[in-house]
Parts: structure tokens; sequence; C-alpha cells
């Protein structure tokens, strides 16, 4: 894996090891006080968890799971944390996606952008070396 | 927790990140000085967990949440030896920064858990 896939995997992984751990102390302790909170607290750290998981392994088949997630991960994000400023009262705990990630120093905002950048680059600089294969084994006949 | 190896522990962990930072910068992999800052970090969670285990025998108890804390101190001591496997697999210039991430990671982790042991009230 190119040098910063690397550090992108271990950002996530952190991230998603902090998420999971926060979701299970909020549910086991207090879930009554913000189901709706905590339940999508639970839901986006699996999330990280399993793009964390795309991200590493190996096979074209992690690679739409990667995007799915990501892209999952920066639409609830953006989406929670529009509505946690908008409608306050639906969200009394903090959760990860909480004010864009704030409690998180806005990680878990630019780390999907980043994620998805990266992704495309991947597939860019994977769709140029096709081609010039393709180009090359062309020539040769 | 004791207060000044708190300190103390945070203080090694930034030193440890800015120092995998200033080696990544110059282009350098995994060395016998960043792979030992690492270890330390690791070493210094470790003592982190004894003085946690023994610390109320002697009446010191968290103010904050006991689960939060040790949910907290788990994950922060399994992330060292987790990205300093995840770094050597490829020795290059990121892999230290993997390093200088973890330790930066680790600062942060153990200054939330010195807030939720001494002020957060439960």
């Amino acid at each position: 894996m190119r040098g910063i896939g690397r550090i992108l995997v271990v950002v996530y992984g952190i991230l998603a090891l902090a998420a999971l751990g926060r979701s299970i102390f909020q549910i086991a302790t207090k879930f009554e006080s913000a189901p709706l909170a905590y339940s999508l607290s639970a839901v986006a750290a699996g999330v990280y968890v399993l793009a964390t998981i795309a991200l590493v392994a190996r096979g074209r088949a992690w690679r739409p799971v990667a995007w799915a997630t990501i892209g999952f991960e920066l639409l609830g994000v953006l989406a929670i944390g529009t509505f946690s400023l908008i409608r306050p009262e639906l969200f009394p705990e903090p959760t990860v996606w909480s004010g864009f990630g704030i409690g998180y120093l806005l990680i878990p905002l630019v780390l999907p952008v980043l994620g998805l950048l990266w992704l495309a680059r991947g597939r860019n600089a994977r769709a140029t070396a096709d081609e010039r294969r393709a180009v090359a084994t062309g020539a040769g006949e | 927790m004791i207060e000044w190896f708190t300190w103390a522990q945070v203080a090694v962990a930034l030193l440890v990140g800015l120092a995998c930072v200033g080696f990544a910068i110059a282009g350098r992999g995994p060395n016998d000085y960043t792979l030992a800052g690492l270890a330390l970090v690791e070493l210094l969670l470790v003592a982190q967990i004894v003085v946690a285990i023994a610390a109320p025998a002697f009446g010191n108890v968290p103010a904050g949440s006991g689960l939060e804390f040790w949910m907290y101190l788990v994950t922060a001591a399994i992330i060292p030896p987790a990205a300093a496997v995840w770094a050597l697999v490829e020795r290059s210039r990121w892999s230290t920064l993997v390093m200088a991430t973890a330790a930066l990671a680790i600062a942060v982790m153990v200054w939330r858990m010195h807030t939720i042991w001494f002020f957060q009230v439960a």
C-alpha cells in the first residue's frame, strides 16, 4: 500500500476504535438519555470499523465497500452535523458526528474527504496503468 | 492515576510524536530511536494500567466514570504495538508518520483520561 494510504488506515483505525469504545460505553450506561443519538453513534462506529477493514483488505470486492462506507460517513457527518445544530433537542448528548465531529477535532469531517480523494486517485492510477499496458501491447502487433 | 506521572506520560508521547514527525520530514523510515520511543510510550501505558488497578486500594479513585476511563486506557494500550506492526511492514517515511500519529493520539487519550479521573463528575 502506498505510504499515504497507510496513514489513512491508521487514522481510520484509531477513529474506529475510539468511536466503538465510546459507543459501547454510552449504550451500556446511559442509553435512555439519548437513544437516537447513541444508536446513530453505534451505526457510525460499525461503519468506521468496516471502512478500516475495506481500506486494508486485498481484493477488488473491497473497493466498493470502501467507497460505500466512506461515502456514507461523509453524508452522515454532514447530515447529523447540520441536524445537531438546527435541532439540538434531538441530540442532548454528544456523538461522533455532532457538530460535524467537533468532539474529535473535526477529524470525522476531514477524514472521509481525504479517503474519497485517495480512493479516486487509486482508481485513476490503475486506469492509467491499464491504458499504458493496452497501448504497449497494441503497439507490439 | 498519579498526577505527575500522567503529565510525564503526555509529555513523553508528545515528544515521541514530534520526533517521529521530524524523522518523517527527513525522509527516514522507522529506526531505533522512533521504535524505542513508541515502545516507551507503550511501557508507560502498561504502567498506567498497573497504577489504575492498584490506585483504589490507596483511596485513589476516579472522579468520573471508571468504565469510560478503562475503555480509553485499553484502547490506548492497543494502539502503539498495532501502529508499530503496521509501520514496519512498509518501512518508509510514511511509516514513521504512522508512528507519529499513534504517539500523538496517545497523548490526547491520556490527557482525556486525566480529565475523566480527576475532574469529570460521573
